[in-house]
């Protein structure tokens, strides 16, 4: 395998609304920002991560690359994923070892339409998106499955929503109160809020890689693996693909100082610790996590940006950014980075 | 500026469902529920074209499952959302068919949630026009565990001598008790023989209408008794009565009544009043220090 790093992380200041500017408007900034982080003007390969539905509109993406600049012509791909797995096929590409660098981006604004109902559109048409089976519902029963201590859960809140205050890119928001069950057993505050925002990375391979950043956050491993997708064919308390691609990526060969975690409901940071066997020791979403700022897309990005800039910025020597897909926790990607 | 915009794909989407969902949804619509056994041996439901533990084609062996099944897990929907399958609140709940091995997602329609527990035991509800489509089943509703037997008779009853006699006096406002000759109780109300030593009761006592609480309950549910709710129901030991008798206590916050308050009738208007305990609205505070019982 040829030696890849995270040289760059940037992301937007999310916002828990529409601050009124088009996805273009949205990275374009952001773009800037990276490339001042990385040195970079061009890149070998550019791959981005975003949902059409989230926009209401087919081939959102491409609006989007008027504020990358594709002229001359780029090397350019897209997932209509979680940006993390465009990641994933830049690290892929480059294992070709013709280009050097990749660019990698995602953006998302949830505010626009009702991302509950958006995300039953993931849904298998047949047995469960004719249900009318909403992202919370669903998220419900995974959290039922789970039969999680309430106190457990309050205290998983708390402490993201503490850390995402002190996070100047996610949102203020207030302590948990005590109200009514959206969807029992989960409480409003269990569930990531909505948000609008962006994140990018920069990745380069070899030489370069030491050339652009004193500290790169080399990929020692990365790997995702997926589930069955009906939620009744599988056991809902466990996320045994988490495991696989955490066993594969090697995240237990060593001690890991950070964990990103892509926990979009708090339910599922207890499912993922025991997945990927965290220990005390392991400081988990000191950004504040998707808890504390969901831009739908970008997040499990952000995750692997947050656990890289730990090594960048020399406060971590090995972390884990973890990302996911589908509902209930079906597809999971892991990446371990370190510093050398 | 913000505007409205709506995706929608006029019509509905349509999809081919291929032989083995096909097959299921045609059962569905016949009100019928089955699986397909994997080359393994385990039955799916709802059906897939591939075994999803082994990737494998499943068999061509349909099986019949349910239609009775088992929540594994549940979740309760408080408010339901314009998409969801039932308009008033809900479960979603994973449910194992019987004889299936995997579970299916639906609702299921409880009432409650304190109806909802794993384990409860389910059967479908189905829509009468059916078309092919999981929502043929319009949900789930628990199997039937209890039910309600209605019982009422009618009765024509008297309140014998004694009770007659202390009615009597009731309606001209005077509470009646009786002393014992043997032992010299006064019980009230008035009774015809001592419950103590047996001796017949002969003399007459007319007792005050005041008295002690000697202890109390307060009552939260409705009584079409009782003037309102939280309600006091006490014991009352009459001045001059060695029994308590129990009536109402008002006038006063529930949570201020203590036992050794010292309360008086409050009587309806002597127009009002007929041959019964109704007379008396309920006792009240008298504003007397308590007694020491």
């Amino acid at each position: 395998m040829r030696d890849v790093a995270v040289v760059a992380f940037a992301q937007t200041t999310h916002t828990g609304h529409d601050a009124g500017l088009t996805e273009p408007e949205l990275i374009g900034p952001l773009i800037n920002d990276i490339r001042a982080r990385s040195g970079l003007r061009t890149f070998g390969f550019t791959c981005s991560g975003s949902c059409d539905y989230l926009a209401g509109a087919p081939f959102s993406f491409v609006s989007a690359l008027d504020a990358i600049g594709a002229w001359p012509p780029i090397s350019e791909s897209h997932v209509e994923m979680d940006a993390a797995w465009a990641l994933y096929e830049a690290w892929v590409r480059l294992q070709h070892g013709d280009i050097d660098s990749a660019l990698v981006y995602g953006f998302g604004k949830s505010s626009q339409g009702d991302l509950r109902e958006i995300m039953t559109l993931q849904l298998d048409p047949y047995y469960l998106a004719p249900l009318g089976l909403d992202q919370v519902s669903f998220a419900a029963l995974q959290a039922a499955a789970l039969a999680a201590d309430r106190t457990t859960l309050d205290e998983i809140v708390r402490r993201s929503r503490a850390a995402g205050r002190a996070n100047p890119h996610a949102l203020d928001l207030p302590e948990p109160m005590a109200g009514e069950f959206e969807v029992e057993p989960l409480m409003p505050y269990d569930i990531a809020p909505i948000t609008d925002g962006a994140a990018a990375v920069v990745l380069a391979a070899g030489d370069l890689a030491g050339e652009l950043c004193e500290r790169p956050a080399w990929i020692s491993g990365i790997a995702h693996r997926i589930e069955p997708h009906y939620l009744g064919m599988r056991d809902l308390a466990r996320s045994v693909s988490t495991a696989d691609a955490g066993r594969v990526a090697g995240s237990g060969k060593g001690r890991l100082d950070v964990a990103e975690l892509h926990t979009q409901f708090s339910h599922e940071e207890p499912i993922l610790r025991a997945a990927l066997d965290l220990g005390a020791d392991t400081i988990v979403n000191p950004s504040g996590g998707p808890l504390a700022a969901n831009p739908v897309m970008a997040t499990g990005l952000i995750r692997i940006g947050e656990a890289a800039a730990r090594i960048l910025d020399g406060s971590a020597g090995r972390t884990l950014g973890h990302a996911t897909s589908g509902p209930c926790l079906q597809h999971n990607l892991v990446t371990v980075m370190e510093a050398r | 500026m913000r505007s409205e915009h709506v995706l929608e794909f006029p019509g509905g989407y349509t999809r081919t469902t291929g032989p083995v969902i096909g097959r299921f949804l045609t059962e569905l619509r016949d009100a019928r529920l089955v699986g397909v056994r994997t080359a393994q041996g385990r039955v799916l439901v709802p059906p897939l074209e591939y075994d999803p533990a082994t990737g494998e084609p499943v068999t061509g062996e349909w099986v019949p499952v349910g239609p009775a099944g088992t929540v594994e897990s549940w979740a309760w929907v408080g408010t339901p959302r314009p998409g969801h399958p039932l308009a008033t609140p809900f479960a979603w709940a994973l449910i194992r068919l019987d004889g299936a091995d995997t579970a299916l997602v639906h609702a299921v329609d409880a009432g409650s949630a304190k109806a909802m527990r794993p384990g409860l035991r389910v059967r479908p509800r189905w829509r009468a026009e059916r078309a092919g489509h999981i929502t043929d089943i319009e949900s789930f509703v628990p199997e039937v565990t209890g039910m309600v037997a209605p019982i009422r008779l009618t009765y024509q009853i008297q309140p014998g001598e004694a009770l007659s006699r202390f009615l009597a006096k009731v309606r001209d406002g005077i509470l009646l008790g009786g002393r014992c000759d043997s032992c010299h109780a006064v019980y009230v109300p008035f009774r015809s023989a001592c419950p103590q030593c047996g001796t017949p009761i002969t003399e007459e006592v007319e007792l005050p209408d005041t008295g002690t609480i000697t202890t109390f309950a307060i009552n939260n549910l409705p009584d079409p008794r009782a003037p309102e709710v939280p309600f006091v129901s006490a014991y009352i030991l009459l001045d001059g009565a060695d029994v308590p008798m129990i009536a109402l206590v008002g006038g006063v916050p529930a949570h201020e009544v203590r036992q050794g308050m010292r309360v008086r009738a409050v009587w309806v208007p002597e127009a009002e009043r007929t041959a019964s305990m109704a007379n008396i609205k309920w006792f009240a505070p008298t504003g007397e220090p308590d007694v020491e019982l």
